[in-house]
């Protein structure tokens, strides 16, 4: 039970070739541009790479530069087949390669698929990477003379600045680290004293944040102190205030910003799987017309072209029992070996018994 | 006296054809880049005009759209001249196109030229109108309640961190303005009616600027009031601290980012200036050694080209002339319509 039969006259064929070639190098220039995307997303992941605390979320770019080049190889080989097609004398060189390039470009499909389907599965894991990195970052602010975290703060106020956010779930986070660097404390001051002593581990902390959580849209100069404090500053509700400072945080609005990303790479994805499909099912339908057409005896008569000879059922088993007798075939040497030497032993055991009463009589 | 002649063999007088073809077709390319180029300044231009008193600047991107237009045209027109240059049979259709193209064609390329030189030019007026236009986007920096004024300080705001710059000059330019708005002041506080008798307007002026100011660079906390003050703060030396806030003034920063951009686009434009001309030079060689073999019978014969029959100064007076007499039968029919007058009157 031949899948999907269809007649393919001599017309018909060299339209499908040149069809299929167009398509192929349609497919090449996909490829190329999913190579691109994979670039892009991995750049804009690199560049907010201090922010990150584990880099898994950096499987998504890689596959899609993987697959990219490899869609690019695949594609290419798929042109120089369409056009050795037509000429019964080069086709047949291609015979064997085919089934392995039906492979590779299954292979490719299923992993852009898997990218799509990833890159909406790894949000929790990004979320818990920024959360971590956001809090060692404003954990280490104030560290601006310490080797290796120096850079902190200045990556830190300009995330705030380019992102509009403030903090790592919202500003309250500001209050509850020391983000004011002991240099710059003045500790005789009763003040700091007093703020120090407030609590178990002696930091200073306040209810302030740095001045790249203000919000340029506010009608007021910023207020960056006493924030929870009413009666520090004329005309000022802590409560109702919402334009002073930004009022997300900055996980929320990095994710956001890598989500969309991601998604609106998602349709272009989508249409490069099926171009891909279409670029497979071609390439099937125009291997099988022309092999047929190669047994005719004239081969510009009309041909059959299927995606599969038997059923899809029949197709599996017939694979099933070929990867078995493959399995198979490299276990029987390794027993087979055994089997001989015993049969040699045998033999020899029956030599020596033979040979054996010789001497008795 | 010819101006650079030069002897044109057949096969010369192809290659002449079929490289200028080629080349129109470059030129046609590039004076798009010009168009798009144009455009783009245009943009950037616009994307600041809050900041800015005044347009003159925008002659620049204008004119190297309109340039970029004709000459689209121009290497069209060009393209298809080659193309029928070495047909006996249909180039002498062109033949009265020609001076009147090639008169509009130097006049654009002239343009292009210039544009490049206005670039460098304008520079002044450019940072006279962003000095007054800063001036008073930090004088109404306050008025986010006054229609019209509203987004002033959410411009000046984003302007400064976008382009690490703080004031028109520097820093001190905040200090002599009021840019906190009565709205957020205390008047009954003894501070607030400290400061705003100190001066003669009434004002409350403080020696402190808006966050924007801040540099994310420093290491320390930003500082934005009491700068003067050094024992407002602790470690703090006023004359010594480079980091805190950004020490360079916007007008400066603004002027630096439109030069570069110009400059790099008149390096861009300078070439295609060189290839325009390039195609105009080789279509005048080409259209005077065809127009030697117009009438021969044998059409392979060698010819000479040259760029001008007469001199140059007589060639532009030939240009001029049907300008200038226009201008003159003007002047003519007064001068004969007084004479028709004076000559009644001195009739009786």
């Amino acid at each position: 039970m031949v899948l999907l039969k269809m007649k393919f006259n001599q017309q018909r064929r060299v339209r499908l070739a040149q069809g299929l070639w167009l398509l192929s190098w349609l497919a090449v220039m996909c490829g190329a541009f999913i190579f691109c995307l994979g670039v892009y997303l991995k750049t804009e992941l690199l560049r907010r790479n201090e922010v990150m605390e584990n880099t898994e979320i950096h499987v998504v770019p890689n596959i899609l530069m993987l697959v990219g080049l490899a869609s690019i190889g695949t594609n290419w080989v798929a042109t120089r087949v369409c056009q050795d097609s037509l000429d019964a004398s080069r086709f047949p060189r291609w015979k064997v390669l085919l089934l392995a390039w039906f492979v590779v470009a299954a292979l490719l499909c299923c992993l852009l698929l898997a990218v799509v389907v990833l890159s909406y599965v790894l949000q929790g894991r990004l979320e818990e990477s920024l959360k971590v990195g956001l809090r060692n970052g404003i954990r280490f602010y104030k560290d601006t003379d310490v080797p290796g975290r120096c850079f902190q703060k200045e990556t830190i106020d300009r995330l705030q600045m380019e992102f509009r956010c403030c903090g790592n779930n919202n500003f309250k986070d500001w209050f509850e680290v020391q983000w004011v660097s002991g240099r710059f404390l003045d500790y005789t001051a009763q003040e700091v004293k007093d703020r120090i002593r407030s609590n178990v581990d002696g930091r200073y902390l306040l209810d302030g944040v740095p001045f790249s959580c203000c919000n340029p849209a506010s009608p007021r100069p910023c207020l960056q102190y006493h924030l929870t404090d009413n009666r520090a500053h004329f005309n000022y509700d802590y409560l109702s205030e919402d334009l002073n400072l930004y009022s997300r945080g900055c996980r929320q609005a990095l994710t956001d910003y890598y989500m969309g990303l991601m998604n609106s790479t998602g349709p272009g994805v989508l249409s490069v799987i099926l171009i891909q499909i279409s670029v497979i099912l071609s390439l099937r339908y125009l291997q099988t017309a022309v092999e047929g057409a190669m047994a005719l005896e004239n081969p510009e008569g009309d041909s059959e072209g299927y995606i599969l000879e038997k059923g899809v059922k029949e197709t599996f088993e017939e694979v099933k029992v070929k990867v078995l007798t493959m399995i198979k075939l490299a276990q029987v040497d390794p027993e087979g070996v055994p089997d001989e030497a015993e049969a040699e032993k045998a033999a020899d055991t029956a030599a020596e018994k033979a040979a054996s009463p010789t001497p008795a009589s | 006296m010819v101006v650079m002649k030069m002897k044109f063999p057949f096969q010369k007088r192809v290659k002449l054809a079929q490289g200028l073809w080629l080349l129109s077709w470059c030129a046609t390319v590039a004076g798009a880049t010009t168009f798009t180029l144009g455009c783009l300044l245009k943009t950037e231009l616009r994307r600041r005009a809050e900041v800015m008193d005044n347009t003159d600047i925008h002659v620049v991107p204008n004119t190297l759209m309109i340039v970029g237009l004709a000459s689209l045209g121009i290497n069209y027109f060009a393209s298809k001249i080659c193309q029928d240059a070495l047909d006996a049979g249909r180039f002498p259709r062109w033949k009265n196109f020609l001076k009147p193209y090639f008169a509009v064609s130097c006049f654009f390329t002239v343009l292009m030229l210039l544009s490049v030189i206005m670039s460098y030019a304008m520079k002044g007026s450019l940072e006279s109108s962003l000095k007054a236009g800063l001036r008073n986007g930090i004088r109404f920096y306050k008025d986010t309640d006054t229609p019209g004024r509203c987004f002033q300080k959410q411009n000046i705001d984003r302007l400064q961190m976008e382009f690490e710059c703080c004031g028109n000059n520097d820093f001190r330019d905040w200090f002599e303005v009021q840019w906190i708005s009565n709205r957020y002041l205390d008047f009954g506080s003894k501070e607030v009616k400290d400061r705003v008798k100190s001066n003669v307007d009434g004002r409350y002026l403080v020696d402190g600027v808006p966050f924007s100011c801040c540099n994310p660079r420093s290491p320390r906390p930003c500082i934005q009031y009491h700068l003067t003050n050094n024992s407002a703060h602790y470690n703090y030396d006023y004359l010594t601290e480079e980091l805190n806030i950004y020490l360079r003034g916007c007008r400066e920063a603004l002027v630096h980012y439109y030069m570069g951009l110009m400059n790099t686009i008149g390096a861009g434009v300078l070439s295609i200036f060189i290839l325009q001309g390039s195609v105009l030079v080789s279509l005048r060689f080409l259209q005077t050694a065809m127009e030697a073999v117009a009438g021969k019978e044998n059409t392979e014969i060698e010819t000479e080209g040259y760029l001008l029959e007469k001199g140059v100064k007589d060639t532009i007076m030939e240009y001029l002339d049907p300008v200038l007499k226009f201008f003159l039968l003007k002047n003519g029919g007064k001068v004969e319509e007084g004479a028709a007058a004076d000559k009644p009157a001195a009739v009786p």
